[in-house]
Parts: structure tokens; sequence; C-alpha cells
């Protein structure tokens, strides 16, 4: 079975290395300040006592106030896991892009920007992906209609 | 090889399967005649309209346009406990070109529409369309949605609605009974082709 590997301890083990990437850590996530996390994703993969090779899902949440981006990695060689958060302000809605990093964002990140409108800087082919080119608006958005 | 050899592997078999043969040639000279009396049986007096509406709705063909769940329910019938092929109209043709009609069995969205569009302006015509489910009839449970057309007789003519989610096989195979009555009272316009007459205008044209 897949270990959740603990925030605080991922927190601890990137914090000597990433100063200040980390905002908040529990047991369950690990909340990053979004400037850093496609270089703390890229810590996480090439770190060799992490090697969290796999991305599950990159998935966003819209908390009203801010845009919350939600990331689940996994450690094929150890089985484990970890969730990593990052926020963003709604009236600023971008957020580096993982994809040069782990390329099975690609798509999902486009997902996540046709359907919550949200930018991800350098991704390498940032358009739509489900709706088509004219349609308005950001769907899954709370304020959407 | 030599001819001589040949003969030599000609078996007593081959020779008599060849005297059959050429005896059962000499026998069918003559093909076997038909009986006068078909005639009063096989001469059948009707008007153009029944025997193309008797041909159309005993052979109605659907075009695949599945695509959400009621898909399933149109498996079921054409399977073997319902088994839709009892009314003529059993195999579901991949090509549009080669069908009549089409059950619109799922959810449409937007970005698929031009798709669907596009199948039933392929189809030869005459075509039908039977709006199947609540999705297809108005969008169902997802017609407020932000990509789902809010029923096929948006995009299509529909000629049957059958309700459900989803209809049960017999709704189904009910729907497409009344699709049969509804194309036995067709009428059909025949136009015989003239060649146009030296020296005069068509008229109306």
């Amino acid at each position: 079975m897949t270990v959740t590997l603990s925030g605080n301890d991922l927190a601890r083990t990137i914090g000597a290395r990433l100063p200040q990437a980390v905002v908040e850590a529990n047991d369950r996530w690990v909340l990053v300040r979004r400037e850093s996390i496609a270089q703390f994703a890229n810590f996480l993969k090439n770190t060799p006592e992490l090697s969290f090779d796999y991305l599950n899902y990159v998935t966003a949440v819209d908390y009203h106030d801010y845009f919350e981006l939600v990331y689940q990695f996994t450690a094929l060689k150890d089985n484990r896991q970890v969730v990593v958060k990052t926020r963003c302000p709604r009236n600023d809605a971008t957020v580096p892009s993982i994809t040069p990093v782990y390329r099975g964002a690609d798509l999902q990140e486009r997902e996540v920007f046709d359907l919550m409108g949200i930018k991800f800087e350098g991704h390498p082919n940032l358009k739509r992906i489900f709706l088509w080119e004219g349609f308005q608006g950001y769907p899954l958005r709370k304020d959407y209609l | 090889m030599e001819i001589d050899q040949l003969k030599d592997i000609v078996t007593e078999a081959d020779r008599a399967e060849g005297e059959t043969i050429e005896a059962f040639k000499r026998r069918s000279l003559e093909p076997y005649p038909d009986p006068d009396e078909w005639l009063e049986n096989n001469v059948i007096t009707t008007n153009i309209d029944k025997l193309l509406n008797w041909a159309r709705r005993s052979t109605i063909f659907p075009v695949v346009c599945f695509p959400a769940c009621c898909a399933f329910e149109y498996i079921a019938s054409n399977a073997s406990r319902f088994d839709l092929s009892r009314f003529g109209m059993e195999i579901i043709r991949a090509s549009p070109r080669q069908a009549d009609l089409m059950i619109t069995a799922g959810t449409l969205t937007w970005k698929l529409a031009p798709a669907v569009r596009r199948i039933y302006d392929q189809m030869a015509e005459p075509r039908w369309v039977i709006a199947m489910g609540a999705c297809g009839i108005s969008g169902g449970i997802f017609r407020s949605s932000y990509n789902v057309v809010p029923g096929y007789n948006r995009v299509v003519p529909v000629d049957v609605y059958v309700p459900g989610c989803p209809p049960r096989p017999e709704a189904l195979i009910y729907g497409i009974n009344l699709l049969q009555k509804k194309i036995a009272r067709m009428h059909t316009k025949i136009e015989i082709p003239r060649p146009p007459m030296p020296g005069r205008m068509a008229a109306g044209k």
C-alpha cells in the first residue's frame, strides 16, 4: 500500500535546500509559495532520497478568495506519495508550469487552464483542450453563471 | 511432366466424378418449369406509396450515434432478450450512407454537435431520427450545463421522442414501432425525368 509521506518531514527535508519555499505543512500536505512550485517539483523529482518520479494529478480548487492548485506525486521506488498545494489570488491567476519537469502535467494543466482559467507560465503548448475557441468564461469557477 | 505420366495420375475416382458431372449436365438441358398458377398468387395490385413505405419501414438500419449511457439500453434492445431484429432493424450500420435511422442514445455536447450533424447530413434520404432518453429530448439533467445541447432537435429534426432515463428497451421498441406507423403514412412524390423538348422551354424553369 502506498504510504503517505508526512508533509512535515518533507518540509524539513526541503526547507534546508529551498528556504522560504514552504508556507505551511502538516501531516497530509505541504503548501508551497507559487513562485517556488516548479523548483519544488524539480527538487521532488531529482533528489535521490525523494525521487518522486510519478505525477498522479494536477487539479485546481476555487475557494472564492483564491485558487488552490493541488498536485499529488508518487515515488514508485519507495511506494510513497505526497500532496503539494499552492495558491494564487483570483485577480492574478498565474502559476509556474511544472510541465518542463513532469511531462504528464501537460494535458492536465491545459484542462485547468481551459476550465478554471489559470495560466501556467512556461507551459510549452497552453491552449484549450475541452472547450472550443471562442467560448466565454471559465465554467468550473464558482462565479460562472 | 509428360502427358503419359499424367494419365497414370488420373484415378478411377476422378473418372467417376467426370462421368457424374457429364451425366448431370445432359439431364439439365431444360430448366424446371415455373407453375402457371404462380402468376395468380404473385401479382399484387397496390400503389407506389404502400410498396415504398412497406420496404422502408421493414428494413430500418440505425447508424452508430451513441454518445452516452442510453447506448446500453439500445444494445440490450438489440441483443437476444429483446431482439429488435423481430421488427427488421437490427443491423447497425457504421457508415451513415447505408443507414436510415439515427437513434440519439445519449447526452450531446456542443463540441460533438457538428459531428452529429455531419453524420445526419451523410445519411441517405429518406432518413429519420429518434430522440432517445431525457438527454436526447431536452438535455436531461445536464440541460443547464455550459456545453450540453438541450435536445437533439436543436441540431437535427426529430421524428419520435422516447422519454426515460434511460428508456427501457420495450419503450425504445415501441418508439420504433411508432416510427414505422409514421413511415406507413408517408407520401412519395414520384418525379419522372423528362428529356428537354427542343424549341420549348421547360415550364417553370
